[in-house]
């Protein structure tokens, strides 16, 4: 049974792109059939962070009008051959994305894969309510700041709402994946705290995605962070994430800065 | 229009209720829109997209006086859907149109001989607080508005930021959150089990005995009786307490419950 997975926020740049890329190359390095697809119509990414964008040829757009078959649209990745990209279209109109041309696209990628997971556009209009409309899991992507979590809140709002799911009286199954978040600044109270963010938001924590210079590193080189250096912490935390979206129960950690903690009491001793 | 006057099938008329949100406004003018601004500025898209109803009862008005009062709402954003409390010389072309009642729509029925379109046109007798609106449809039918509801309406999961919900019937209770930038508005009392972080609205279609529980004091915004007291009004020794909130005469009173 293949998975539909929505990677979504309101908010823009908090990771939702990274983190599709990220999941998706996880899930596709245990052997599981993962197709990443853009739903950022005029403002593509995914192919920059999965670094296919010489290798566009057709879009997502291209197939929901039937110009282009879906098996030409389909980017293979070069360095593992059970992940595959889908682009958004950044010349196009989004008002070329109908709800029932995505439903199509969606219906036949169901047949070719295990997991569909769908990058969403920032914001609540009809790209981001297309890309999650379809869809049986929830990735609600958010930083550990207020403005963050209201709009991630907004959007869980929606994803009891305005989808498939829940139009049949269902519940969409959500996950918490909190990113961007920084040690130092959670010691110093600068960001909000992972249990406070949990409160407010009340849906259930799959992973906790440390700030990290080597997502910035990986995303130029145009790899998932999780392919680039499966040993640095936000590879490790992605992976975790992704065996947690497979259903395994691993423990988690918050993380820590070791550094930041013997500095403090380094200066504290001087001091 | 001309196809639906030749056209015998007759059209149905629904009524519908919405609750609108009625400005009594005091003189003078320029501190009560003073005081409208001030609540605009603090609790942003209030009056957005909802109905408006302007209570005038009681005030002595030239024509001249509501039609400037009319223009400075409109400037604020604010569309007035109605006037309630207003003598017949001070409305007429140009203006927002009378309102009366508050009670809820009884039935409609179109006249069997009347051309749809007349029937159409005509206004219910008796529109309350909430408005009839008439929708075309092909069966001849009569449909009864509102069936009778349960005076109290149980939300089981929390309510996120950007829901509303409306209950003029009666009760609220939220087992979970209210979310910041979510809002809640009852006819009766709001209960809330988890933390009220948006804006609540108790009484709210007159009931000042209404009151306000919950579990974590966060609100943005909290009213009985169209009484409001916003997040900076309120005791800071109240925040995330749990607390009850009630009307003694013209002031909101709040304690911790426990
Ligand atoms: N864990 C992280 N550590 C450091 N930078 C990050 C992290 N996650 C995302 N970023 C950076 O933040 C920016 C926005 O990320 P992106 O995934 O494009 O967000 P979105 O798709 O939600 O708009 C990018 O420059 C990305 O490299
Ligand atoms: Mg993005």
């Amino acid at each position: 049974m293949s998975k539909v997975v929505v990677v979504t926020s309101g908010k823009g740049g908090v990771g939702k792109t990274t983190s599709t890329a990220a999941l998706g190359a996880a899930l596709a390095q245990t052997g599981q059939n993962v197709v990443v697809v853009d739903f950022d119509v005029g403002l593509r990414n995914l192919d920059l962070v999965m670094g296919a964008e010489r290798r566009v040829v057709y879009d997502l757009i291209n197939v929901v009008q039937g110009d282009a078959k879906l098996a030409q649209a389909l980017i293979r990745d070069k360095r593992l051959e059970t992940l595959s990209l889908l682009p958004a279209s950044q010349t196009r109109d989004k008002d070329n994305l109908t709800a029932e041309g995505v439903a199509k696209v969606m219906g036949e990628l169901r047949k070719k894969f295990d997991w569909i997971i769908c990058d969403s556009p920032a914001g609540i209009e009809r790209g981001a309510t297309l890309a999650m409309r379809h869809a049986d899991v929830a990735v609600v992507v958010t930083n550990p700041e207020v403005s963050s979590v209201r709009d991630s809140d907004r959007i869980i709002g929606l994803l009891d709402s305005k989808t498939e799911i829940a139009e049949r009286g269902g519940t969409m199954e959500k996950h918490l994946l909190l990113t961007r978040y920084d040690p130092n600044r959670a010691d110093r109270g600068d960001m909000l705290k992972v249990d406070d963010v949990l409160e407010i938001l009340s849906i259930p924590l799959i992973g906790i995605i440390p700030e990290s210079m080597e997502v910035l590193r990986a995303s130029n080189l145009g790899t998932p962070v999780t392919l680039s250096d499966a040993s640095c912490a936000p590879a490790k935390a992605y992976s975790d994430a992704a065996r947690r979206l497979m259903g395994e129960t691993i423990p988690m950690a918050v993380p820590t800065d070791r550094k930041g903690l013997f500095g403090k009491l380094f200066g504290r001793r001087a001091a | 229009m001309t196809e639906s006057l030749k056209s015998p099938t007759p059209i149905r008329l629904r009524g519908r209720s919405f609750l609108a949100i009625v400005l009594s406004p005091e003189l003078p003018f320029s501190n009560w829109l003073a005081g409208l601004d001030d609540l605009a500025r603090r609790s942003t898209g209030f009056f957005l997209g909802r109905p408006i109803v302007l209570d005038v009862a009681g005030l002595d008005l030239s024509r001249e006086a509501l039609e400037g009062l009319i223009e400075e709402l409109q400037a604020r954003n604010v569309r007035i859907m109605g006037i309630e409390g207003a003598r017949a010389s001070l409305l007429g072309p140009g203006m927002p149109p009378e309102m009366r009642g508050g009670r809820p729509a009884g039935d409609i029925e179109p006249a069997e001989d009347q051309a749809p379109t007349e029937a159409a046109a005509k206004p219910p007798a008796a529109a309350p607080a909430a408005v009839a609106a008439a929708s075309p449809a092909s069966v001849p039918q009569v449909t009864t508005v509102v069936p009778p509801s349960p005076a109290s309406l149980l939300i089981e999961t929390p309510v996120r930021s950007g829901q509303s919900i409306v209950f003029p019937e009666g009760d609220v209770t939220v087992l979970g959150s209210v979310a910041s930038g979510a809002e809640i508005i009852a006819g009766g009392s709001i209960h809330i089990y988890g933390a009220l972080r948006g804006r609540v609205m108790a009484g709210s279609v007159g009931n000042p005995d209404a009151r306000i529980f919950c579990r974590k004091l966060e609100a943005e915004l909290l009213a009985i009786d169209g009484l409001y007291k916003m997040a900076d009004d309120m005791d800071p020794q109240l925040r995330g307490q749990p607390v009850q909130v009630w009307l003694d005469g013209d002031a909101i009173k709040a304690t911790t419950l426990n």
